[in-house]
């Protein structure tokens, strides 16, 4: 599991950080730390074309999204 | 799979926000504005700048209630979905001198990225010059991006913090609405051009609700097409593009096509190509548009609200130092200034990161 804090990072660095991430890590599950709905769904529409399925989970500060590779 | 497509706004509301906006943004200027400016960011502010008397120029003075309803509309949408968070932090200075080189090569090309669509929509073919330039800065900012330029995290802070955009701009509503004596308000020129009062506020709440929601960014959408080949942010790009069009068509505004003699235009290539190059480069280490930041500013972001701070002081920089063009063409410090502001701002994308810990 690759953790990426991309928290409090104005928009596009948290997809662009998720991109590197998958890139890297194929057929790794990810999970992206995230603060706003921008970032949550910009990062989701980003995994969901990659045929990653996306799990969001609310956390204290913002979202966590658990991204599976595809099979 | 379900839970993330209602999570994600569908793309039918994104072509329907885009629409309307281009169709009243050609409206407005049925309603007043001044042609192939029925709404801009940049121009604008720069109008409001010029109201309160931080620049001298006067026909660019006027409180533009569209910017006002933006935020508020902004401020209104945030709050109702629960998205109003008071954040701050990231590097607010840089913001604000890229807020201010943004708004200075703004004012060299004559208007924001939505207005070079609206130029377009007219019949002005500069726009396409300026689109390209636009694009182009846009794609060295992700080259940025890339090489891991990074402005530094916000964090939460106070909620007061968040509050005081949106009350400037109250203030801001109460000086148009009662004019007191200290307000610039233009007698000629694309300044005293304007639609009445409630009708321009009411259609800049209109789109500050749409804008919010939409997450719409007239540099995001361009930019997400190079960057990871995603078309969302910019359908709206061109549903505006096609709602400004056919109105303009509808309405009989379309004026000539081709490059000189448009209205509050130039037409000397070099600089509306580098001058959106700057725009397009600040706006992508900013992480947004002119109208991104002021919808940012009212859901609660001190730093977008900074930023149009910057572009407030770029815009009385611009007027005041003789860097912002006109009709007649770009002047030489506005040229010297699109060339420093590039240098600038490649400056800060090169120099600006933080320490990678993933």
């Amino acid at each position: 599991m690759v953790v990426i804090d991309a928290r409090g990072l104005s928009c596009p660095i948290p997809v662009v950080r998720t991109k590197e991430a998958i890139d890297a890590n194929a057929k790794t599950p990810l999970a992206v730390l995230v603060e706003s709905e921008v970032s949550r769904d910009n990062v989701s529409r980003l995994a969901a074309s990659r045929g990653y399925s996306v799990k969001v989970e609310r956390i204290e500060d913002g979202f966590r999204l658990m991204l599976s590779p595809p099979e | 799979m379900r839970r993330l497509s209602r999570s994600l706004s569908p793309r039918l509301l994104l072509i329907v926000s885009g629409l309307i906006f281009g169709a009243l943004a050609s409206l407005l200027v049925r309603w007043g504005n001044p042609d192939n400016m029925g709404f801009c960011a940049a121009c604008f502010l720069r109008d409001i700048t010029g109201a309160l008397g931080l620049h001298r120029a006067e026909p660019a003075q006027y409180i533009r209630p569209e910017l006002l309803g933006l935020v508020l509309g902004s401020f209104i949408a945030a709050f109702s979905f629960r998205e109003f968070r008071t954040r701050g932090g990231s590097s607010p200075l840089v913001r604000f001198l890229l807020g201010a080189l943004m708004m200075t090569g703004a004012l060299v090309f004559l208007g924001c990225p939505a207005r070079a669509l609206l130029r377009l929509a007219g019949g002005d073919l500069n726009g396409i010059t300026a689109l390209t330039g636009l694009v182009s800065g846009a794609f060295l900012g992700i080259v940025l991006l890339r090489r891991g330029f990074n402005l530094g995290r916000s964090a939460a802070m106070p909620a007061p913090a968040g509050w005081l955009a949106p009350s400037f701009t109250v203030i801001l509503l109460l000086f148009a609405i009662f004019t007191p004596f200290f307000i610039f308000s233009s007698v000629a020129g694309p300044g005293s051009l304007h639609p009445a009062l409630w009708v321009s506020l009411i259609v800049g709440l209109a789109v500050g609700l749409l804008a919010q929601r939409t997450r719409m960014c007239f540099v995001g959408g361009w930019r997400d097409v190079v960057l990871i080949r995603d078309f969302h942010l910019f359908s709206i790009i061109a549903a505006f593009f096609v709602g400004a069009l056919v109105t303009n068509f509808a309405l009989g505004q379309v004026g000539h096509w081709g490059f000189s003699d448009q209205p509050i235009a130039h037409d000397e290539h070099l600089w509306n190509f580098f001058s959106m190059a700057l725009v397009g480069l600040a706006a992508t280490l900013l992480g947004g548009c002119p109208l991104r930041q002021m919808v940012l500013s009212g859901q609660g972001d001190t730093d977008a609200a900074v930023t149009v701070l910057g572009m407030m002081a770029g815009a009385a920089a611009s007027h005041n130092f003789g860097l912002a063009a006109s009709a007649k063409g770009v002047t030489t410090f506005g040229a010297w200034a699109v060339g420093l502001g590039l240098a600038m701002a490649l400056a800060v994308g090169l120099l600006m990161k933080e320490r990678r810990q993933t």
